[in-house]
């Protein structure tokens, strides 16, 4: 089998054809002009509330900086990053964080693939498992885990009750299985319709074929489907695993962190919002924004994931 | 393709395994929220004493109507501004020939792909410097920045089937590529425009931590955010029934608009991310 990441090729084709000219017309000029004065409005928002920002976050996090003593801010270096990458609530939080990525993107991925090839197989009821699938996505993430959490708790919960008064959100492990469940019940449907729209590229003809030399069912997903769905499959897997790596909502309601079972952005919001700390809170901003842009690094280098509408580019 | 009737049925089965486990926590809220006080604790799946007291209560305290209002006014005003910028943005992306545009969706990209609490930390130092914190411009600043990545994405992949004849007609007649924009091409765009506007709304709807990070009294607090605080009447008495019954008001509405567009949502999910 090839290992055909490390080779990309410029699409030569795609080259905008240009008229030898050596000067732009007055046409050309003017939609320059146009083209730039209607994307100033968005780029000078994105860059305002999101590029500036990061750089105070820098810089903040550079500041001994105690919310209650703020005349006592002061410039103190790398120290905010040795004590966050020191101490083992950054380490708990990481390794809970990594877990839940991990693990709920697999499941979802497995289970988005079977839904998406049900709802493309299917054909008389496509309508109704898609209106289904769309009620995760519709939901308040606050909603959906209020609902899990009341569903676990011993004594008013149905799922408790059937499970012999389990009270899982009250031990680390299987209260990170709880919030995994809750992630994964949420944004399958999501990752389905992004593999769906995957399935609908893979020409019907081909897996014909195979099936006329023999192919098994397996054979032809392994061998037909999943290679050309490639694309798909890492936008999708790269856009949820930055998603799920981010998580707040759902363990802030199921836990609020407790029993050891924060994320790094829930140990961010208690240093600034409890212990009102807005240096280390900042130390650890940044710390995330690395960590995210490193997974994106690699999935866009390492797995050869086209960044989604870099077609549009040219 | 001709399917056995053992395969009928395992598709069937499948389907109907998909709708009760998308189905069934949303029951379960619904349930909560009908539930008397004396027997939210019991632990079945169905009330066994239906009540609307939970829903009456809630609409009488400020804590909840006035955080109502805040969700609807913050996520309209938003989703407003976001699809207004980003269809600008779109139309360039998708029609002209400019330097710079690569750029552009790098950078969007690189702001979906933004963790928001690498932003909270910052924003909430920021906006309490500009006197902004607690406000809803505080809130709207940062869910239009939310909206506008996944916006230009859906709305430029929209904008490319536009049948793009008719600007040349009108250009031909000699309107200006501004007056073919807002005069032809404005109207033709207006269908995908809707369905990125139903995303965007879902987006700020939806949203937490910026809601409890840049909040801090009811003035700006949302729908979301202000269940996080709901107490009881009394400390003796949960807030079980309230929460349930203001996460099924939030949560109805918001259900039955997206299966009602549910084409259009999933043709707008996919949009930006597959083409290509």
């Amino acid at each position: 089998m090839s290992v055909d990441s490390t080779v990309v090729t410029e699409p030569v084709a795609t080259k905008p054809v240009r008229e030898p000219k050596p000067k732009l017309s007055e046409g050309a000029r003017a939609e320059r002009r146009l083209g730039w004065m209607l994307c100033a409005p968005a780029a000078i928002i994105m860059l305002a509330v999101a590029a500036y920002p990061i750089g105070y976050a820098i810089y903040l996090s550079l500041q001994r900086y105690d919310l209650r003593f703020p005349d006592q801010a002061k410039f103190i270096g790398f120290e905010n990053y040795v004590s966050v990458l020191t101490s083992p609530f950054w380490w708990d939080a990481f390794e809970n964080t990594v877990i839940i990525t991990v693990v709920s993107v697999a499941i979802e991925f497995v289970l988005g693939m079977a839904l998406a090839i049900v709802m493309h197989r299917t054909i008389f009821t496509r309508g109704i498992v898609r209106t289904s699938v769309l009620i995760p996505y519709g939901i308040v993430t606050v909603v959906a885990a209020y609902s899990w959490q009341y569903a676990w708790t011993p004594s008013t919960g149905y799922l408790s009750k059937l499970f012999g008064d389990a009270a899982p959100l009250t031990d680390r492990w299987q209260a990170i299985g709880v919030i995994i469940l809750a992630e994964v019940w949420k944004t399958t449907a999501f990752m389905a319709l992004l593999l769906m729209a995957g399935l609908a590229l893979v020409p019907e003809d081909l897996q014909k074929a195979a099936m006329v030399d023999g192919a098994t069912a397996w054979q032809r997903f392994t061998r037909i489907t999943l290679p050309l769905m490639k694309p798909a499959i890492l936008v999708a897997l790269l856009f949820r695993t930055l998603d799920a790596f981010r998580i707040f909502d759902n363990i802030f309601i199921l836990t609020s962190g407790g029993h050891n079972t924060g994320s790094v952005s829930i140990l961010g919001y208690d240093n600034l919002f409890t212990a009102l700390n807005l240096g280390i809170g900042s130390a650890i901003s940044v710390l995330i924004f690395i960590c995210v842009a490193i997974i994106a690094f690699l999935f866009i280098k390492g797995f050869g994931a086209s960044a989604p509408g870099s077609d549009l580019r040219g | 393709m001709a399917a056995t009737s053992k395969q009928k049925v395992g598709w069937g089965t499948a389907n109907v395994l998909v709708i009760l486990l998308s189905i069934i926590p949303v029951l379960w809220i619904v349930s909560l929220s009908f539930k008397d006080p004396s027997t939210i604790t019991d632990g079945s799946f169905w009330p066994k004493q239906w009540t609307w007291d939970n829903y009456s209560g809630i609409f009488k305290t400020s804590e909840f109507t006035r955080a109502l209002v805040n969700s609807i006014g913050i996520a309209l005003i938003s989703t407003a501004v976001a699809v207004a910028v980003a269809s600008m943005a779109a139309y360039a992306v998708a029609r002209l020939r400019f330097p710079g545009k690569g750029l552009l969706l790098g950078t969007s990209l690189l702001i979906a792909m933004f963790p928001a609490i690498s932003l909270v930390t910052p924003l909430f130092n920021i906006e309490r410097n500009l006197g902004i914190f607690d406000t809803w411009i505080g809130l709207i600043i940062p869910y239009v920045t939310l909206g506008l990545p996944l916006a230009i994405y859906t709305l430029s992949a929209f904008f490319r089937e536009i049948p793009w004849e008719l600007e040349k007609a009108a250009k031909v007649d000699g309107a200006t590529p501004l007056q073919a924009f807002l005069r032809v091409v404005a109207p033709l765009a207006a269908p995908g425009m809707f369905t990125t506007a139903i995303l965007v709304f879902i987006i700020c709807w939806n949203d937490f931590l910026f809601a409890i990070s840049l909040t801090s009294t009811l003035r700006a607090r949302t729908v979301p955010a202000a269940i996080g605080f709901f107490t009881g009447n009394s400390q003796f008495e949960s807030p079980v029934g309230s929460i349930a019954a203001a996460s099924v008001i939030i949560t109805i509405p918001i259900i039955i608009f997206v299966l009602f567009f549910q084409r259009r949502i999933v043709a707008g999910l996919t949009a930006g991310a597959v083409k290509g």
